[in-house]
C-alpha cells in the first residue's frame, strides 16, 4: 500500500523573480519510509509551509525531484497530469485547525472524499466508520462538527486525511490547539495509523511537547534540511 | 454521490427559508404585476366581447369611442341596418361618471343602450341577478362590482334610476363597473345643462334678433328646443350576419357612409396599443426593475453564503474536490433559493390577488415563464460567487 514512502531530492522553491526573489527552499533532501512518522521543525520563515505546499502539490517547486510511493510526481516539473487527483488519491492532509465541513456530520466529513471519487455512499460511510472506530470517535459518528470537542474534531480530521489510505500524510501543526495530553494522543494516533496503514507521515511542528516523540527529525533552516535522530520517546 | 448543496441547505435551512421568503414576496409582486397587465388586457377584451359587436362605427377621423370621443347622429344606425351583411346595429354612448352610492362616489362607465333582446349588441350579456332593462326610461343594470343593490335607486345626473339587474364581468378597460341605462336617458345625461345655463341660453336666444323674430312665431321655441335636445350618440355597434367577413362590410361603410369603421381586431389593437400602452410600459419597466432587484438579492445572499465558506472551499479543493463540484454546489444553492422564492411568490400572489381593486389575471403560462426567468436569474446571480470560489487557492488551507 505505502510503497516506498516519500523521497525528496534537491527540492528548490523560489518565490518571485529578480531582485525580490525569495529562495524559500534551497535544496531539500528528505526521505520518509512507509509506516514512519518524522518531525519537521525549524524557525519561522525557514520554509516548512513551503515544503508542505510543494509536497501537497498546491504550489510548483522550482527544481528538484519528488517521489511518492513508487511514482515520480515531480522531476523539474510535474509528472502527474492531474494534481487534483494526485492530492485526492495520494496525499492526506491534517491541519492545525480541523477545518471540518460544518454542514456534514462526522461520518460524511470523513466519507466525503470517497463519495466525491464516485464510491457508493454506503461503502464510503463504512470506510469512514472503520477509521472513526480506529480513532475511537465512532460514538460521535452522527454528530455535527460543531458538537465535538477540539480533540475529537482533530481526530475526525485525521480520519478524513486517512480515508483514501494515501501513502503520504502531511500534518501541519496538528497539535497546536490541543493541550499536552490531547497532543500526545494525536501523535499516538498518527504513529498507530502510520504503522497500520503503512503511511509515511510528515508532521510540521513547533510544539515542544511532541518533538521528543519523533525518532527522526528534519531541521530546516534557511531553506536547507538537516536530518537528526530524535528521542522517539513514548512510542517504541 | 452526496449533495453538498442540499446538506448545506438542510444545515442552515433557517437562513435559506428566511431569504427565500423575502425573495418570494418580491417574486409575488412580480407575478402580480404581470397579472395586472394581463388583467388590463383581459378587461379590454371582455369589454369588447360584451358589446357583442363585430364592427364599431364611429365619427369619421376618430379612434372612438374608447380611445377618443366620437359623435354620430343617432339615426345613422338605421341606414347601416340596411347594408348587406348587417344583422343588427345599435346606438351606444359611453360616459365616465361618478355615481353616488351610500355616501361615496363610485367611478363607473355609464353605457347608454338601445332596448333590444339580450344578446343584441350593447346589451349586458350575463346577469347574475334581476332582469334586463325593459322600459325605455329610468331603469339600470349595473356590474356587480359597483356594490349597488338590486332594487336600489341610484342617481345619475338629475334622474333616479331603479336597479333592475346585476351583471358580471362588465367593466370598462379601466376596470370600472359599467352601469347600463336606456340610450335616451344617456343622451340626455351626456349633454344635460344645468338650469342656470338653460335660462342663460334662452335669454340669449331671445335677445338674438335672428332667432326672436316677431314675424315668425314659434321660431324661438324651436331654436330653444333644438339646442337642449341631444341627437348624438358615440358609436354604432354592428353585428354581422353569420359567415360575413367584417372587412367586406366595413369597406362600403367607410366609403359610402363616410364613417370610420373598426373591426374587432382593430378595436383591440387601439385599446391595447394606445389606451393601455403606457400602463403596460410602466408595468414592463417595473418587471425589469424587480428582476434586477431579485437578481441583486440572490447574488448578494449567495455571495455572502459562499464568503462564509471560503475556508471549507479551500479545504475541499486541497483534498481534491473538482471545481465543477464546488461550482455546482453554489449554483444549486442559488437555484434552491430561487425555487423556494418562486413557490412562496406563487402562493402569496394567489392569496393577495383577490384583494386587489382591479382584475388581476394570473396566467399559468406567465408563471411558467416566471419560473424559468427566476432560474435564469439565479444561475446568473451565482456567477459572482462561483468566480470567487474558483479563485480560492487550495494552498490557503495549508496556511503560512
Ligand atoms: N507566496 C509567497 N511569496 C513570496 N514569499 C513567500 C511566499 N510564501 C512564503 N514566502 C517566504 O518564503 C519563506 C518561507 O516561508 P514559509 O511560509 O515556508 O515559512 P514557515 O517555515 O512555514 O514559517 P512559519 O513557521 O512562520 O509558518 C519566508 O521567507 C516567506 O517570507
Ligand atoms: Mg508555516
Amino acid at each position: 500500500m505505502g510503497g516506498k514512502g516519500i523521497r525528496i531530492e534537491g527540492l528548490k522553491k523560489r518565490y518571485g523573480e529578480g531582485d525580490t526573489a525569495v529562495h524559500a527552499l534551497k535544496g531539500v533532501d528528505m526521505q520518509v519510509a512507509p509506516g514512519e512518522v518524522v518531525g519537521l521543525i525549524g524557525p519561522s520563515g525557514s520554509g516548512k509551509s513551503t515544503l508542505l505546499k510543494c509536497l501537497g502539490a498546491v504550489i510548483d517547486p522550482t527544481a528538484g525531484r519528488m517521489v511518492l510511493g513508487d511514482e515520480v510526481i515531480f522531476d523539474d516539473g510535474w509528472k502527474a497530469r492531474d494534481l487534483r487527483a494526485l492530492r485526492r488519491d495520494k496525499i492526506g492532509f491534517v491541519f492545525q485547525a480541523p477545518y471540518l465541513i460544518p454542514f456534514l456530520d462526522v461520518t460524511d466529513n470523513v466519507a466525503l472524499l470517497p463519495m466525491l471519487a464516485g464510491i457508493p455512499n454506503g461503502e464510503a460511510r463504512a470506510k469512514a466508520l472503520e477509521l472513526l472506530t480506529a480513532l475511537d470517535v465512532q460514538h460521535r459518528a452522527r454528530a455535527m462538527p460543531s458538537q465535538l470537542s477540539g480533540g475529537e474534531q482533530q481526530r475526525v480530521a485525521i480520519a478524513r486525511g486517512l480515508v483514501n489510505r494515501p501513502p503520504v500524510i502531511l500534518a501541519d501543526e496538528p497539535t497546536a490547539p490541543l493541550d499536552s495530553e490531547r497532543a500526545m494522543a494525536v501523535i499516538r494516533i498518527l504513529n498507530d495509523m502510520a504503522r497500520q496503514f503503512e503511511t509515511a507521515i510528515i508532521v510540521v511542528t513547533h510544539d515542544e511537547k511532541i518533538i521528543p516523540t519523533f525518532k527522526r527529525i528534519y531541521h530546516i533552516r534557511d531553506g536547507v534540511t538537516h536530518e537528526e535522530a530524535g528521542e522517539g520517546r513514548g512510542f517504541d | 454521490m452526496i449533495s453538498l448543496a442540499g446538506r448545506d441547505i438542510l444545515h442552515s435551512w433557517g437562513k435559506f427559508v428566511f431569504t427565500g421568503v423575502g425573495l418570494g414576496l418580491l417574486i409575488g409582486v412580480t407575478l402580480s404585476m404581470a397579472g395586472i397587465y394581463r388583467g388590463m388586457v383581459d378587461d379590454a377584451q371582455v369589454m369588447l366581447d360584451n358589446t357583442g359587436a363585430d364592427l364599431w362605427v364611429v365619427q369619421q377621423g376618430t379612434q372612438g369611442p374608447y380611445a377618443e370621443s366620437s359623435s354620430l347622429y343617432d339615426d345613422v344606425y338605421r341606414s347601416l341596418l340596411n347594408m348587406p351583411g348587417v344583422e343588427y346595429a345599435a346606438n351606444v354612448t359611453y360616459l365616465i361618471m361618478q355615481v353616488g352610492h351610500g355616501g361615496h362616489d363610485v367611478s363607473t362607465m355609464v353605457v347608454g343602450i338601445m332596448s333590444g333582446e339580450p344578446g343584441t349588441p350593447g346589451q349586458p350579456r350575463y346577469l347574475v341577478a334581476g332582469r334586463h332593462i325593459t322600459r325605455s326610461h329610468y331603469e339600470a343594470v349595473a356590474d356587480i362590482t359597483s356594490g349597488f343593490q338590486l332594487g336600489e335607486r341610484i342617481r345619475i345626473r338629475r334622474n333616479l334610476y331603479t336597479l333592475v339587474g346585476l351583471s358580471k364581468r362588465t367593466v370598462s378597460y379601466n376596470g370600472d363597473p359599467m352601469v347600463f341605462i336606456p340610450i335616451k336617458d344617456a343622451q340626455e345625461a351626456q349633454f344635460l345643462k344645468d338650469n342656470d345655463a338653460l335660462i342663460q341660453q334662452r335669454r340669449r336666444n331671445a335677445e338674438n334678433p335672428a332667432f326672436n323674430r316677431p314675424g315668425i312665431p314659434g321660431l324661438l321655441a324651436a331654436v330653444n328646443a333644438s339646442q337642449s335636445a341631444n341627437a348624438y350618440v358615440n358609436a354604432v355597434l354592428v353585428k354581422l350576419k353569420p359567415g360575413t367577413l367584417p372587412e367586406d362590410v366595413a369597406k362600403p361603410m367607410r366609403r359610402w357612409k363616410r364613417l370610420q369603421v373598426y373591426t374587432r381586431t382593430q378595436m383591440e389593437s387601439i385599446l391595447v396599443d394606445k389606451v393601455i400602452a403606457k400602463s403596460a410600459r410602466q408595468i414592463a419597466l417595473f418587471l425589469v426593475i424587480l428582476a434586477i432587484v431579485s437578481a441583486a438579492i440572490v447574488a448578494f445572499i449567495i455571495y455572502t453564503l459562499t464568503l462564509g465558506k471560503i475556508r471549507e472551499i479551500a479545504v475541499l479543493k486541497l483534498i481534491g474536490t473538482k471545481n465543477r463540484t464546488i461550482a455546482g454546489m453554489i449554483m444549486q444553492q442559488s437555484i434552491a433559493l430561487g425555487i423556494i422564492g418562486f413557490v412562496v411568490g406563487k402562493i402569496t400572489a394567489t392569496f393577495w390577488v383577490p384583494i386587489f381593486p382591479k382584475y388581476v389575471l394570473l396566467e399559468p403560462l406567465d408563471s411558467v415563464a416566471g419560473f424559468f426567468a427566476v432560474l435564469v436569474i439565479c444561475v446568473l446571480a451565482s456567477v459572482v460567487a462561483i468566480r470567487m470560489a474558483l479563485k480560492v487557492d487550495p494552498a490557503e488551507a495549508i496556511g503560512g
